[in-house]
């Protein structure tokens, strides 16, 4: 699995750390940064909820 | 499980997400989702804000999976076509076409509806905004360069829709009943700060007035205060609330109250749920029942009620987020804001427009709000869903900012 950020949409909502906070995280600069690409499967269902989190739809797993 | 077909009515958020998880969770039956309105779900957000200013065109709305693809759900379309009656004993749902859909689980989620200005309707010019095609009417109208646009009701839609038509440069006078815009959602002090952002943007901003009259031979042209104030205006955007959707329920035998009134878990009747802005629960974490028009609800009441279905039934007991994006500020809100609740801002500049604020209720935090922090408010959401007490709250705050 690898998590894809549309840079372009992000608006750092920071939902999505909320949902995966070992897979992303907002940090005080108000940027986002995905501490892991290719996180474990077991990461799945977080990393999916985050997807759907997500306001501005700019998140995508691939594989 | 006894649950080959499942129906769901409204195939908007929450509707969608209950689709998503029927499926996630392993629900392999039929999955029937019916829809008023001719397209596919879609996101609502942006069509107050980019697909009104023409930044996002309106099919990039359309809703994703969070994998592969919308088809791979194995969805029946009933598109373009409502729900007119439910018959709860023999487990079927009526359509306005003469279609009678049996059910072995069926998913609630007919949304609300904006409400309309009364004596208005024989006028050209007069639009509320709810779906995509209420977006399109209005951006259409907005590219033919109106000289002035009124805004009626400063809430999110009115509030948004203002900072959308600003940003194209048309001149907007935004009207509101309520001392301050957003007065439900943040209370008096913070909506205040939200009618300072306004002006900052050179909004013409009337608050604590109503509309006496909108005028105009077939169009519109002057708007009458009860203030004794006219302004002349050619677009009139009313964003005065909603309504949820629930006339085709009505002598169903479901519980009908400001919505479909559902027990902790969603459930409305056995082998019924509801969720979304249609949908009345209470909430146990602020003992309190809400009906909850949020975005963020939507998609995690929509799974929730989905799993209730399923047989997980848990207790639904959200902290509400939301967020609303106005000129290049990001307000959210995670929890709940009362009028008298206590405000006090604890990070960064109410005069920047850039801070941080705690509501604290009965020696309790109980909301986060902030203006372009968005780092800080997921941090600090969890002091709401943990419950922590207003001292315990600001002392986490102090320590972060020192």
């Amino acid at each position: 699995m690898r998590v894809v950020v549309d840079y372009d949409l992000c608006e750092s909502n920071a939902l999505c750390m909320a949902a995966a906070p070992e897979v992303f995280e907002v940090r005080d600069d108000d940027f986002l940064y995905v501490l892991q690409d290719e996180p474990p499967e077991a990461q799945r269902a977080a990393v999916e909820e985050a997807v759907r989190r997500c306001p501005k739809q700019a998140i995508t797993i691939e594989g | 499980m006894g649950l080959d077909r499942i129906v769901i009515v409204g195939a908007s958020l929450a509707g969608f997400r209950a689709a998503e998880e029927l499926r996630t969770r392993g629900h392999a039956g039929t999955i029937t989702v019916v829809g008023d309105e001719a397209h596919r779900p879609y996101d609502r957000p942006p069509l107050s804000k980019q697909v009104l200013t023409g930044v996002k065109p309106p099919e990039s709305t359309a809703l994703h999976v969070a994998s592969g693809s919308v088809d791979d759900l194995g969805l029946d379309w009933r598109l373009g076509e409502s729900a007119t009656g439910l018959d709860l004993a023999h487990r079927t749902v009526l359509l306005g076409g003469g279609e009678r859909l049996g059910y072995d689980g069926l998913v609630i989620a007919t949304g609300a509806s904006p409400r309309r200005l009364p004596g208005t309707d024989h006028l050209d010019g007069v639009h509320t905004l709810r779906s995509l095609d209420d977006s399109i009417a209005i951006r259409s109208a907005l590219a033919a360069g109106p000289r002035r646009v009124a805004v009626v009701g400063a809430g999110f839609i009115g509030a948004e829709v203002a900072a959308s038509t600003r940003s194209l440069g048309i001149d907007v006078s935004l009207i509101e009943a309520l001392p301050v815009p957003l007065e439900r959602g943040l209370g008096p002090q913070m909506g205040a700060v939200v009618a300072d952002l306004h002006r900052d943007h050179g909004v013409d901003v009337h608050l604590g007035v109503g509309v006496v009259l909108i005028d105009g031979s077939d169009r519109v042209e002057r708007i009458r205060l009860t203030d004794g104030s006219v302004l002349d205006v050619d677009l009139v955007v009313v964003g005065i609330g909603v309504s949820p959707n629930t006339e085709w329920l009505e002598g169903s035998g479901l519980t009908l109250d400001n919505g479909v009134v559902c027990d902790a878990t969603c459930l409305a009747a056995p082998g019924v749920v509801a969720a979304g802005d249609v949908a009345r629960w209470p909430n146990e974490r602020f003992g309190e029942v809400m009906r909850v028009e949020h975005w963020d609800n939507a998609i995690e009441m929509g799974g929730h009620a989905a799993r209730t279905l399923l047989g997980q039934a848990e207790a639904y007991a959200p902290v509400p987020w939301f967020w609303s994006d106005q000129y290049d500020r990001k307000i959210q809100l995670a929890g709940r804001a009362a009028a008298d609740d206590i405000v006090e801002v604890v990070s960064g500049s109410v005069e920047e427009r850039r801070f941080v604020a705690f509501y604290g209720r009965a020696g309790r935090i109980v909301g986060v709000l902030g203006m372009s922090q968005p780092a800080k408010v997921m941090r600090w959401r969890s002091l709401v869903e943990d419950g922590a007490s207003w001292d315990d709250a600001l002392a986490t705050a102090a320590e972060t900012a020192a």
